[in-house]
């Protein structure tokens, strides 16, 4: 039997302002395994980045509830409780910081000592990344590929109990964009963390994902799983991958038309 | 280097320029009041009998303080009203009513609530320099990335870790432009607020050698208070470099 390791059951998230609420996300219930890496396709605005910030602890959720296990201790996930690694869309190092002292601030904020073992795990995610040679710069100094990777490096040197990513590729240009995933994949690969990545792209779902999911733009209902024997890999001609991109497109379309209709 | 040396020419060159005018204005005019710059320059060394030294450290202690205090106060404030919506609404009107107010209108009520000596001269000095670090810390706090929050709260960052790491450094590079400014003000008020009970600092050594007709030990003043303002702008300026290279 496998074991699950998050749980949502019924959560319900809102937004407020001062004269309205409006529900965003209603009964959702998702589990995902260890491991895992689920991707959330949706179009924008369906909800996706409210579903991975209640997930990262930085927005409420109203009711239902959110848990994680760990080594058989099931608890509410929240960022005392648990090791969470979050990648929004512009990556979120801090401008003032160094690459090196952004990807060892999850471990200070944790108060987690750097022994001669981590120091060596570091400076491999380091290496896998690319980013050796860069860790004295700052933000501003790099290009948008290499603020991706040590993003991604700062994510994997926490070791992560839960990964969760918004859109992180989609500000790269296509090249950048690949070798960046390619990269990820490989980092990933070696330290399994069980993942959630929103995207809006088919192409980066089939590709990072071991399941999809696709979400509706009604408050946040998943409308579709599928597992992937995609991941890893690419197949632009093979007839059995385009069907299941152009089956994940009609879903995705399905939706968009249904918000035009209405 | 290449900056320093770029910034001592710029120096010598404003130094030379506002000399040449001085002096050409001591051509033109037939008067004591606009003495030979040569002359004063020549006298320049009296500076260490009258223990200009003695009187440049009273000056920097009261602007100083003043600042210190300014920024423990203006920095907490800045923020609260940032994060607080309800600080805000409270202090706003207080703030925008408050900040265009020439402090050195306040003068006679600080010497009368606190005296001739230090209090009233410091408070001065905080009334000038406090509104505009409130103001440009509650604006950049308005600034920051939500996100970067979001990413470090996700970490399990406690509160103040949050103010320690995003807003503190997020504040700096504004706050020091702020201040650079206001110490500019601050240093031009030591001429009033040391008109008056007391025998130090800079603004004391310019009215007392005016006051004696003593022309040329207050060209010595004027150019010493210029100086120390000059110096008080490239310290902030060097500092701002090293603190915020982040930003360049």
């Amino acid at each position: 039997m496998v074991k699950r390791m998050l749980f949502l059951d019924n959560v319900n998230i809102q937004y407020k302002t001062k004269n309205e609420t409006w529900e965003v996300i209603q009964n959702l219930s998702l589990q995902i395994k260890q491991g895992e890496a689920l991707i959330i396709l949706g179009s924008s605005g369906c909800g996706k980045s409210t579903l991975i910030n209640a997930l990262a602890g930085t927005i409420p959720i109203e009711s239902g509830y959110i848990e994680f296990v760990k080594d058989n201790d099931r608890k509410p996930l929240t960022p005392k409780n648990h090791t969470i690694g979050f990648i929004p869309q512009n990556c979120g190092l801090l401008p003032w910081k160094t690459v090196k002292d952004n990807c060892l601030l999850p471990l200070k904020i944790h108060h987690k000592r750097v022994d001669e073992k981590k120091k060596q795990e570091i400076i491999k995610i380091y290496e896998a990344l690319n980013i050796s040679h860069l860790l004295n710069k700052y933000p501003k100094e790099l290009s948008g590929g290499q603020v991706q990777r040590a993003a991604i490096a700062r994510a994997f040197i926490m070791k992560p109990d839960l990964l969760l990513m918004d859109e992180p590729f989609s500000a790269l240009d296509a090249i950048t964009r690949e070798e960046a995933r390619e990269l990820f994949l490989n980092v990933w690969n070696q330290n399994k963390a069980t993942t959630i990545l929103v995207t809006h792209s088919i192409e980066e779902a089939l590709y990072l994902g071991n399941r999809i999911a696709v979400m509706g733009t009604e408050k946040g209902e998943m409308k579709y799983f599928m597992d992937n024997p995609y991941l890893g890999k690419s197949y632009p001609d093979d007839t059995n991958y385009l069907n299941t991109k152009r089956l994940l497109r009609d879903m995705l379309k399905v939706e968009e038309r249904k918000e035009t209709v209405e | 280097m290449n900056k320093i040396i770029r910034n001592l020419k710029l120096f010598i060159q404003g130094f030379l320029s506002i000399n040449l005018i001085w002096f050409i204005g001591y051509l033109v005019s037939d008067t004591t009041v606009i003495p030979n710059p040569i002359y004063v320059y020549k006298n320049f060394g009296n500076i260490l009998t009258d223990h200009m030294m003695i009187h440049i450290l009273y000056s920097l202690k009261r602007i100083g303080i003043g600042l210190l205090l300014s920024l423990l106060v203006g920095i907490p404030i800045g923020i609260l009203m940032a994060y607080s919506q309800k600080i805000n609404r409270i202090l706003y009107p207080f703030i925008y009513f408050g900040y265009p107010i020439p402090k050195t209108a306040l003068l006679p009520i600080a010497m009368l609530l606190l005296g001739m000596r230090d209090g009233s001269k410091i408070v001065i000095m905080f009334l000038v320099i406090v509104f505009q670090v409130i103001v440009s810390v509650r604006d950049s706090v308005y600034n920051i990335d939500n996100v970067l929050y979001q990413v470090i709260q996700s970490n399990g960052a406690s509160r103040w870790q949050m103010i320690w790491h995003v807003t503190l450094p997020a504040i700096l590079p504004q706050l020091l432009t702020s201040v650079r400014v206001s110490l500019g003000a601050a240093v031009s008020i030591l001429f009033f607020v040391e008109g008056y009970g007391t025998t130090y600092g800079v603004g004391y050594y310019i009215q007392d050698a005016w006051s004696k007709i003593n022309y040329v030990d207050m060209y010595i003043g004027i150019i010493t208070i210029s100086i120390m303002g000059f110096s008080l702008f490239a310290l902030i300026d060097y500092a701002s470099d090293k603190l915020c290279k982040w930003n360049r």
